[in-house]
C-alpha cells in the first residue's frame, strides 16, 4: 500500500532532507500471465489499468511500455482541457472526462494541477462565427457550459489580444468555456501509475511489443522484447504507434500518422491567464505556472514516425500569434518537439472491439488526446472488464468505418487536419 | 522538412508539395458491387506503415503535377521518386 501524500507527510519527509519518499510505483519483471495487458504506457493506458482495478476488480494485470511512461504524447502535448465538442457524442465522450478531471487530484492523492482558467476559441470570418455560434447552442443543449463572445468581450477577458479591425485575420467573436483549463501532464501518467500500482498492477517499463500472438480468431498472448506475456484480453492505447501495433495483429485501421509540433518560450511574468485558441490562423497559446507560453501548431500533411515537423508549419503558428499578440514580438522561443499523432479521418477517436476476440484498440485521439485522459481510461477498462462499450463511447466504435455513422468533428479540433 | 527531387522540375524544398497519402490503392472497378466492408477497405483503412511505403506527393507550388514516392517514415529518407503510371521500383 501507497503512502498517503499530505502535509503531514511532506513535514515529515523534511527532516530526512526528502531523501526518504516511497517510490511511487515498481519495478517488476513481468509474470508470464495476466488477465489484461496494456500496451502503452501513456495517461491513457495508464488511466485503463487504473479503473480496470478500481471499478471492475482486475488486479492480474499489466501495462508494457516501450520506453518511459508518460514519455511518448503525455509528455508532449500543451495540456489543454475542454468539452466544447459539436456533436451529442463527443459532448458526452469529453464532458464525462472533464468531469473526472474536476476531482482527479483527490481521487489519486496527487496533485494534477488541474486548472480550470477557461478556454477561449476566436472567429476570425463569419463562417467561424456560424459554426462557433452553432457550437455554443449544440454544448448548451447537451448541459456543457458555453458562452458566445463579441469582439469586445474577448478583449475584455484577455486583453493582451489584438482586436484591431484592421489584421489580416480580425477577431469577430468567439466563444468560451470556463470550466476547461489545463493540468500538469506528466503528473497525470505519475498519479494514475502511483494508483494502478498500489492496486497491484505491473507497470512494465523498456518493454516493447514485438508480436500479437492469436489463436485463430482470439489473442492468446504477446511477444515483447522482455518474452512472452500470455493473456487474453490485450489493449492497444499506442497514440501514433497504433497501426504498428495494428499490422502485427493482421488488423487494418482507419490511421494515418503525423508529427504535430509545440513550443515553449522563456519563462516571463503572469500575462494570459486563460487558454486561447484560434482554429483559422492555427495559433493557440497559454501560460504554463512556470510562466513559459505553451504554444501548439499544426500537423504536417504527411506520414511520419520521426517526432520532428516541418520547420514552415512553426513559422506560420508564430506567424499568427505575432499577429493576435503583438506584446509576443521579443518573446524567445526555448524548445520545440513534434509528437506523431494518429489521426482518424472523422477527427474522433476509436474506443472498440475489434474482429480479433481480446484485441482492443484506443487511438485515433489525433491532436486532442490529453484532454479525454481519464474519460478514455474509465470507458476502455469498461469496454475491456465486459466485453462490451460503455454507453458514452459505443458510437466510436470501427465499425462506424463500415456503416458509415461517422462522428465529424473536424470543426471542435483545434488544429485543421 | 526534406528535399524532394520532383520528376519534371528537379529538387525542391519539401515546402512546395502537398503528400498525397498512400499510393497504389485501386479504385473499385465495379462500384455497384461493393459491399460495405469493401467500401470502408477502400475509402478509409491505411496501412500507414512505419518504415518503407509508397505514397502520392504533388508539386503543388510548382509543376502542379502528381507523381509518386517512395519513402521510409521512421527517417523521411526518400528512396525512389517515379512518375505516375510507372511501375513501383522493387524494394
Amino acid at each position: 500500500m501507497r503512502n498517503k501524500y499530505s502535509v503531514f507527510s511532506l513535514i515529515k519527509n523534511a527532516f530526512s532532507y526528502h531523501e526518504n519518499w516511497q517510490r511511487a510505483w515498481k519495478d517488476p519483471a513481468p509474470k508470464k500471465e495476466y488477465d489484461a495487458v496494456i500496451v502503452g504506457g501513456g495517461g491513457h493506458g495508464l488511466a485503463t489499468a487504473y479503473y480496470l482495478a478500481k471499478k471492475h476488480n482486475m488486479h492480474n494485470i499489466a501495462v508494457v511500455e516501450k520506453g518511459w511512461i508518460g514519455g511518448g504524447n503525455t509528455g508532449r502535448n500543451t495540456t489543454i482541457i475542454r468539452s466544447n465538442y459539436l456533436w451529442d457524442a463527443s459532448a458526452g465522450l469529453y464532458d464525462h472526462a472533464l468531469k473526472i478531471w474536476e476531482g482527479l487530484s483527490q481521487e489519486l492523492n496527487y496533485n494534477v494541477m488541474f486548472s480550470q482558467r477557461g478556454v477561449m476559441n476566436l472567429a476570425h470570418n463569419l463562417q467561424d462565427v456560424r459554426d462557433l455560434k452553432r457550437r455554443t447552442h449544440a454544448n448548451r443543449l447537451n448541459g456543457i457550459d458555453a458562452v458566445y463572445l463579441s469582439t469586445e468581450e474577448v478583449k475584455k477577458f484577455c486583453p493582451i489580444i489584438n482586436t484591431s479591425p484592421n489584421i489580416r485575420y480580425p477577431v469577430l467573436g468567439g466563444t468560451l468555456q470556463r470550466r476547461a483549463g489545463t493540468a500538469r501532464h506528466d503528473a497525470v501518467a505519475w498519479g494514475y501509475a502511483r494508483g494502478a500500482d498500489s492496486m497491484g498492477v505491473d507497470i512494465i517499463q523498456n518493454c516493447e511489443v514485438k508480436g500479437i500472438k492469436r489463436n485463430g480468431d482470439s489473442v492468446e498472448g504477446i511477444e515483447t522484447t522482455k518474452g512472452f506475456i500470455k493473456t487474453k484480453k490485450v489493449g492497444v492505447v499506442a497514440a501514433g504507434h497504433s497501426s504498428v501495433i495494428a499490422n502485427m495483429a493482421g488488423l487494418r485501421l482507419p490511421l494515418e500518422s503525423k508529427p504535430l509540433q509545440a513550443l515553449v518560450s522563456e519563462p516571463v511574468k503572469p500575462i494570459i491567464d486563460t487558454v486561447v485558441m484560434s482554429n483559422a490562423v492555427h495559433a493557440y497559446v497559454s501560460q504554463s505556472d512556470k510562466g513559459e507560453l505553451v504554444i501548439g501548431a499544426g500537423t504536417d500533411d504527411y506520414v511520419s514516425y520521426t517526432q520532428k515537423g516541418s520547420h514552415q508549419i512553426v513559422e506560420g503558428t508564430l506567424n499568427a500569434i505575432l499577429e493576435l499578440y503583438p506584446i509576443f514580438s521579443r518573446m524567445r522561443m526555448l524548445r520545440q518537439w513534434g509528437g506523431i499523432v494518429d489521426i482518424c479521418p472523422d477527427a474522433s477517436p476509436i474506443l472498440s472491439k475489434t474482429s480479433i476476440k481480446g484485441l482492443y484498440f484506443n487511438c485515433g485521439w489525433g491532436t486532442g488526446g490529453f484532454k479525454a485522459t481519464p474519460g478514455s481510461g474509465d470507458l476502455f477498462a469498461h469496454t475491456i472488464a465486459n466485453d462490451e462499450p460503455h454507453k458514452l463511447n459505443s458510437a466510436f466504435n470501427l465499425n462506424r468505418f463500415v456503416s458509415g455513422d461517422l462522428v465529424d468533428e473536424h470543426g471542435a479540433a483545434a488544429v485543421a487536419h | 522538412m526534406f528535399l524532394i527531387n520532383c520528376p519534371y522540375c528537379g529538387e525542391r524544398d519539401q515546402q512546395e508539395f502537398k503528400a498525397g497519402g498512400e499510393a497504389h490503392i485501386e479504385r473499385p472497378k465495379q462500384p455497384t458491387e461493393l459491399s460495405d466492408d469493401e467500401w470502408a477497405e477502400y475509402l478509409f483503412m491505411r496501412k500507414n506503415i512505419k518504415g518503407v511505403q509508397f505514397e502520392r506527393w504533388n508539386h503543388a507550388h510548382g509543376c502542379r503535377k502528381w507523381f509518386n514516392m517512395v519513402r521510409d517514415t521512421s527517417n523521411d529518407e526518400i528512396k525512389a521518386i517515379y512518375k505516375m503510371g510507372e511501375k513501383p521500383p522493387s524494394q
